[in-house]
């Protein structure tokens, strides 16, 4: 019961505060409780949310989420594989209550600035400080004849965990030996840069054991991707990459790898300059992303389609008070991944707590690790410490610091890391939900 | 702005009071919080493998960074991040975690093979991780209730030769080894894991 401690901790510092107060400095006490109404309860959200009631319990902080229960994106391509099931992804808000958080079903509809109101579905909620992580929305016209309707119906998308990843596993599971199954990768950025590699590995992993003679065409709008090297050679130790049997099978742009179109009746993509048509058996097309709608509803995303902040503070350049987290930040050079959310939330959490109490924030820290489990017992990572610049303008990487699990990496440390990855899992859920 | 003059008024009122954080010191909250997402929030792992770095001492949280840091300690994730800091920041982060309670869960574990990791412990373990490991005061860690996994990996690297050990602790493990076999460390892993909750 460390939370317990640490809030009352906390709490006998505010006390201590409210006691200096008395004995001549007023604005102390001024300055401690305040709104905060956050809206998302994803890996940005959840965190901040949690965090500031953790640093100051005198704050009321509200956390506006559409969803009743919340399935992790992280780790959902082993549900593909058929290694992990969706139910272990599902997790409730009952544990974010019980910090003091009042947790409202509801679907934000807009922002008032002016006003400090987040306007919902369920009314308008006032606040000191507005935090919105709302992740990211699809760009469905970067893919002609593509849409919602169709990713739910039978193309998923799959890139939000939930329906569309057990739509997808279906079809997996239904699809035929020596099947076609075409997924499409998107250009940069979008949310969990290596996350269609790592789908690409989790399906090979389920076709190698049940249906071997099937293929996985990986067609990418880009020309490099991230971990590419570790990928590559994952997939050559493990599914024959680079051979005439090899199971997946990467194109990128320059070899008509951008797709352009889809013909959802005939399962049929058009990609590249020279509109290849590709038929597949079962197609997971994963559009060009931006922020959040109600992100972009509320004027906080530039016309690169994300978020300028502050980068100590994820304070909108644009919007005054209200604060902008996760995948859908320009937060360079972090990436759109939920460990990069959590460690934003908490440097957002400490900026907001900071700026309710009329104190200066302290010097923010940043970490970034990303796993991808490629097989069995074959985990790889990456892991980055930041800084922020001296200038303020970029969340840079410590020099000399973070990187790639080693090329040269045993088979024993490529064991390690898929069981470590399932404790970021565990833990990065847990420091969520609980 | 309006709060910064507010804010430096109140720096300098609290530090009358209590002692001001710098802004731009290494804030040891800030930096504890980075290692939850694998370690646990505050630093209690809830498993399976990564360990809990929750209630270890200042200097046990120090000199693990430093030599992971300096590639002393080998690993798979830690060496590159622990590269991302200073010294100071290493203690920032000690002094957090010195503070945390462990929290500590159930794992499943062998009665038998713990029963027999218990007197392992005493005989060859105990005099520096006292208390059952539950005892951190002079850079042993904490190992009552730490993960399997990790445990195992620990012996494997120490075992291996691939991470050095103290002196007397060579001597000990050597012995263990020799007496007991790969089945012996086995037990002393089954018994730490069975050390949960309190007393």
């Amino acid at each position: 019961m460390s939370q317990i401690t640490r809030r009352d901790f906390i709490k006998a510092s505010v006390a201590s505060a409210a006691a200096v107060s008395l004995a001549g400095a007023p604005h102390i006490a001024r300055a401690a409780g305040g709104k905060v109404v956050v809206v998302g309860g994803g890996a940005g959200g959840a965190i901040v949310a949690k965090y500031i009631r953790m640093m100051d319990s005198s704050i009321e902080v509200t956390l506006i989420e559409k969803n009743p229960e919340y399935y992790t994106c992280f780790l959902s391509n082993e549900v593909l594989s058929g290694e992990r099931t969706l139910d272990s992804l599902r997790f409730t808000y009952e544990g974010l209550k019980k910090h003091g958080i009042n947790v409202v079903q509801a679907e934000a509809t807009g922002i008032d600035a002016d006003k400090k109101v987040v306007k919902t579905s369920a009314g308008d909620f006032p606040y000191d400080r507005a935090v919105v992580s709302p992740g990211v929305s699809m760009k469905w016209d970067s893919i002609e004849g593509y849409s919602e309707e169709v990713a739910e119906k039978n193309i998923p998308h799959a890139w939000k965990a939930g329906p569309q990843t057990a739509l997808l596993r279906k079809q997996l599971e239904d699809m035929k030996d020596g099947g076609l199954v075409v997924i499409a990768a998107p250009a940069d950025p979008f949310r969990c840069p290596p996350g269609p590699y790592e789908r690409a590995s989790q399906i090979a992993l389920y076709l190698k054991h049940h249906k071997a003679k099937s293929k996985i065409l990986i067609l990418d709008a880009k020309e490099k991707f991230s971990k590419q090297g570790l990928f590559v050679q994952g997939w050559t130790n493990l599914y024959g990459y680079g051979t005439d049997n090899s199971m997946i099978e990467w194109h990128p742009a320059s070899a008509e790898g951008k797709v352009k179109a889809v013909r959802p009746d005939s399962m049929t993509v058009i990609s590249g300059e020279l509109d290849t048509e590709t038929k597949a058996d079962v197609l997971n097309l994963i559009p060009a992303q931006q922020a959040g709608t109600i992100a972009l509803v509320s004027n906080l995303a530039d016309e690169t389609g994300w978020c300028p902040v502050n980068k100590k503070t994820f304070e909108s350049t644009l919007v005054a008070g209200v604060h902008v987290i996760g995948d859908a930040s320009s937060a360079a050079k972090m990436p759109k991944s939920a460990y990069a959310a959590n460690s934003q939330g908490k440097v957002c959490a400490a900026a907001i707590v900071a700026a309710l109490q009329g104190k200066e924030m302290v010097t923010p820290a940043y970490v970034n690790t990303c796993y991808s489990i490629l097989g069995e017992d074959y985990g790889i990572s990456v892991a980055a410490v930041y800084r922020l610049s001296e200038d303020g303008s970029t969340i840079a990487e410590v020099e000399g610091s973070g990187g790639l699990t080693p090329m040269d990496a045993t088979a024993e440390m490529h064991k390690r890391e898929v069981q470590y990855a399932q404790s970021w899992f565990k833990n990065i859920a847990h420091d969520m939900f609980d | 702005m309006p709060h910064k003059t507010l804010s430096t008024a109140l720096i300098l009122a609290g530090s009358l009071a209590f002692s001001a954080t710098s802004a731009f010191a290494a804030d040891p909250a800030m930096l504890g919080n980075t290692c939850a997402g694998c370690h646990g929030t505050n630093g209690s792992s809830v498993g399976p493998a990564t360990p809990s770095i929750a209630g270890v001492a200042k200097e046990t949280l120090v000199e693990a960074m430093k030599a992971y840091k300096s590639g002393e300690r080998p690993s798979t994730i830690m060496g590159r991040i622990a590269k991302g800091y200073t010294d100071e920041e290493f203690a920032a982060m000690g002094e957090f975690f010195a503070q945390q309670k462990l929290v500590t869960h159930k794992q499943e574990f062998d009665a038998a093979k713990s029963k027999a990791g218990a007197k392992l412990h005493d005989k060859y373990c105990e005099k520096c991780h006292e208390d059952g490991g539950r005892k951190d005061d002079d850079g042993s860690g904490i190992l009552a209730g730490q993960w399997m996994p990790y445990l195992t990996y620990s012996f494997e690297d120490f075992t291996s030769g691939n991470r050095e050990m103290p002196k007397k602790m060579k001597s000990k493990l050597d012995d263990l080894v020799k007496k007991e076999g790969a089945a012996g460390l086995d037990n002393v892993v089954h018994f730490y894991a069975s050390q949960t909750g309190e007393k």
